[in-house]
């Protein structure tokens, strides 16, 4: 009981920066797939320069609403306005990062990387140079050569990334990129995730299933009911994060906050 | 394809080619196309001749017993390649070069060795069926998954059970997909063999309309021709999508 | 406990199971890699064909050796391979046509809905259907000459082009397109970029299954109406009972029809299969 009243006065206790400045706002959103409804009348604002995560049991439509952000999936009603504007389509200011990796399999590393740079026709050499040095940045140096089937499940990812760093886009949207990377590598993946957001200044909205890597990287935690989903409700665990990984994973804010969660969600999986 | 609003189904477009063969046909620009009309009232009166009924007998029996041969060797075949490897290596090669081969080439070689009949039909569908249906069985046998391999030596069954109980019906799809792919080819076989041998069945009937320029008649057959095989190939099929349901369970 | 009741079975498996799998595995060890064991199924199929022809299965059936030895003879006299030029000749025409005709068509049929509707199923139909029919009608129109033989190749070989790359446009990775459209590719560039690099492993393998038609066809071209190639060898050497030389010539339009395939299939591994070189 103590986790939830800390909660709500650590969201009390800021201004909201949910409303403050929101670079990505979903504003009634509903999505429906013949007679399954998918998402139902969602709203949530997305602070600039913040890591928020859509975090829902499976089939909730986190997917779906993070497709619909990124303007692949259209909405049956509502709309999402992206730096106040309204989408009707992919934009260059959003890039995605894809759960099955989404990698051309006959193309190498830097190929793939460089391939949003490419679809905006920038030259060969400057894309070339980028797409490196961001191959680098996601620590996959002397990998450029390589084919996508040469490397293991969490390399192809960090190529997924470096892909979607390439276009330097304003926000990142990631459907659970690291559920089919096994656990270690997910791990340093999570780290890395949280230094580039430290370096970056960009917007990062992350889809997960997983409450720990939820709570271990967010600042804001928008929970999803099960189907249709709905926006439950919003927590900002404001974990220290200047100590070492195990620090964190061992601070009794952090393991409240996913017990905390945890309580709340099992009412719907029951 | 929606026109109007409204879904049309693909294989309307058919009507569509239809008609298109009924106007060049009634524009009398080729002598080789009548109207499709025409075509039609000779297929029918054609379904009701003695010689087609008889030519039809002989051809479904060439096939179902060229089938039934096919199907009775491929299955134990491919089901033999793919549980014992040693088979597998000695017959692989061969069963990948007749499955693609010109089997058009070996006919005279039945004819002369069967005899101009009906065993020579028989024969050209066995050889045209059976390769295919011992690959794909092959490849069913080859993707029962191991846990289940494995779920059935934990209970203690034997070889016999295993290939029974599990490996049959875990390579069912397979095994159906390739007697489907099989009856395709048959009906090829059935035709290539009637073609060469042009004294049976609607090779002999294909012989007689072309020798003497009936072409309502050559066109009546091969459209009978035609829909036998979509017929089949959608039976089997039909059968096969009743069986899919544990393809996808299975992986 | 339940593993108690269990374990009898599962050990008697096991122990059953042993013996085969280490007799396997030694003369896996023993007769080593793939190539002998290739040598080894041929060595098996001629000895066969040797022993049936000894016997011999009909008079009409001559051994191996018989057939080798004629093999030799029609090549030194330049019989066998003035007719394979005569025979590869159609083939080759028929095939390009085929190709560039049925890829065009097959990848319009996959990305345009209207293309889709008008043709794909005029093309599920002729593959289904025997199109060994029409040769007959081919020879109407075009005569015992080269045109018709070319025909009788595109009659066969077209539609299942035509299919395959309809159906390899058709089931490129839904994935990859988004993945494009989210990275803001046009449509041309998700056609060139994405569909047609995703699909041309399906595209390739629909061109192998077209030659093999190809060879059928004009195998049954000229068995069936022209008496030229291979198809003439056939008939002439069985008319007048040389049984040898027809069968040398059979066996060698199948041989070389296998070699081809095998050859696109090495290529087709090389150009498109990054994940399947060397495994
Ligand atoms: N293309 C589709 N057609 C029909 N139903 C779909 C489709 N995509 C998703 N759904 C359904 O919508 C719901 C939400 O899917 P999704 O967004 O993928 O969930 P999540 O990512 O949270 O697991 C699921 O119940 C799923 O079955
Ligand atoms: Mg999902």
């Amino acid at each position: 009981m103590g986790a939830v009243r800390r909660i709500d006065a650590a969201r009390a206790g800021r201004p909201g920066p949910a409303t403050a400045d929101p670079i990505v706002q979903v504003r009634g959103i509903t999505k429906r797939y013949g007679s399954t409804e998918a998402l139902k009348d969602v709203d949530v604002d997305v602070p600039r320069g913040k890591l928020t995560t859509l975090l829902g049991p499976s089939g909730c439509g986190k997917t779906t609403l993070l497709k619909i952000v990124a303007g692949l999936l259209d909405a049956t009603a509502g709309e999402v306005l992206v730096n106040g504007k309204p989408i009707s389509g992919p934009g260059p200011e959003r890039a995605f990062v894809f759960q099955d990796f989404a990698l051309m399999p006959w193309a190498t590393v830097i190929t793939n990387v460089a391939f949003g740079l490419e679809m905006r026709g920038v030259p060969k050499a400057e894309r070339l140079e980028t797409a490196r040095h961001c191959i680098r940045e996601v620590g996959l140096a002397g990998f450029e050569d390589r084919y996508p089937h040469e490397l293991s499940g969490g390399m192809r990812q960090r190529v997924g990334l470096a892909r979607a760093l390439a276009v330097s886009a304003d926000v990142l949207l990631l459907d659970e990129p690291f559920s089919a990377v096994d656990e270690q590598t997910r791990r340093k993946f999570q780290e890395d995730l949280l230094r580039l957001r430290h370096q970056e200044n960009k917007t990062f909205l992350f889809v997960t299933h997983s409450i720990e890597e939820a709570v271990y990287l967010s600042d804001a935690i928008v929970m999803l009911s099960r189907r249709p989903g709905r926006v439950n409700r919003i927590i900002e665990p404001a974990i220290d994060r200047s100590g070492s990984p195990d620090e964190i994973r061992r601070d009794r804010h952090y393991l409240d906050t996913v017990e905390e969660i945890w309580h709340s969600l099992r009412d719907f999986v029951e | 394809m929606t026109l109007f609003g409204v879904r049309v189904p693909m294989m309307a477009s058919l009507i569509l080619w239809c008609v298109l063969w009924e106007i060049v046909g009634r524009l009398d620009l080729i002598f080789l196309v009548p109207p499709f009309t025409a075509v039609l009232a000779a297929a029918w009166e054609l379904v009701n001749t003695g010689t087609f009924q008889r030519a039809t007998v002989t051809t479904l029996w060439a096939f179902f017993v060229g089938m039934g041969f096919a199907i009775a060797v491929g299955v134990p075949v491919g089901l033999l390649m793919g549980r014992v490897p040693a088979a597998d290596r000695l017959l692989g090669m061969w069963v990948n070069v007749f499955v693609s081969a010109p089997l058009s080439a070996l006919v005279p070689v039945l004819m002369i060795l069967l005899g101009m009949g009906e065993t020579t039909v028989v024969a050209t569908v066995f050889l045209f069926a059976v390769w295919i249906i011992v690959l794909d069985t092959r490849a069913g046998v080859q993707h029962v998954p191991a846990s289940l391999l494995e779920m059935a030596r934990s209970y203690g069954a034997g070889r016999w059970r295993t290939l029974t109980r599990i490996v049959i019906l875990s390579a069912l799809p397979e095994i159906l997909a390739g007697i489907r792919l099989g009856m395709i080819r048959g009906v090829k076989g059935v035709v290539i063999g009637q073609l060469l041998i042009s004294i049976i069945g609607y090779g002999e009937l294909f012989e007689l309309y072309s020798r003497n320029f009936l072409m309502e008649q050559f066109w009546a057959l091969t459209i009978l021709l035609f829909a036998f095989a979509m017929l089949v190939a959608e039976g089997v099929g039909m059968l096969e999508k009743k069986i899919e349901y544990y393809a996808g369970v299975r992986q | 406990m339940s593993s108690n009741v269990h374990s009898p079975g599962a050990a008697a498996a096991a122990v059953s199971g042993r013996p085969g799998r280490a007799l396997a595995r030694a003369a896996g060890a023993l007769v080593g890699g793939p190539m002998l064991w290739r040598l080894a199924s041929v060595a098996l199929f001629c000895l066969t064909w040797e022993v049936a022809g000894r016997i011999p299965v009909s008079y009409a059936f001559p051994t191996f050796g018989a057939t080798a030895a004629a093999f030799a003879a029609m090549v030194a006299d330049g019989s066998l391979p003035a007719a394979f030029a005569v025979t590869l000749l159609p083939l080759v025409i028929g095939v390009t046509l085929s190709a560039v005709l049925g890829v065009g068509i097959g990848v319009l049929m996959g990305l345009r809905r209207g293309a889709e509707w008008i043709a794909a199923p005029v093309f599920i139909v002729l593959q289904a259907a025997p199109m060994a029919a029409l040769i007959p009608l081919v020879t109407f129109v075009y005569g015992i000459g080269l045109t018709s033989k070319v025909l009788a190749v595109c009659l066969l070989a077209l539609p299942v082009i035509a299919l395959n790359g309809y159906k390899a446009v058709r089931n490129v990775n839904p994935s990859l397109l988004a993945m494009a459209r989210s990275f803001l590719a046009s449509p041309w560039q998700r056609v060139v970029r994405i569909i047609l690099p995703d699909a041309s492993p399906v595209i390739f393998a629909g061109l192998r299954l077209g030659v093999s038609a190809g060879f059928i066809g004009v195998i049954l071209a000229e068995l069936l109406i022209t008496p030229t190639g291979i198809g003439d060898l056939i008939t002439y050497h069985r008319s007048i009972a040389n049984y040898a030389e027809m069968y040398a010539s059979i066996a060698s339009i199948i041989v070389f029809s296998a070699v081809t395939l095998a050859v696109l299939q090495t290529v087709e591994v090389a150009l498109f299969r990054p994940e399947k070189k060397g495994t």
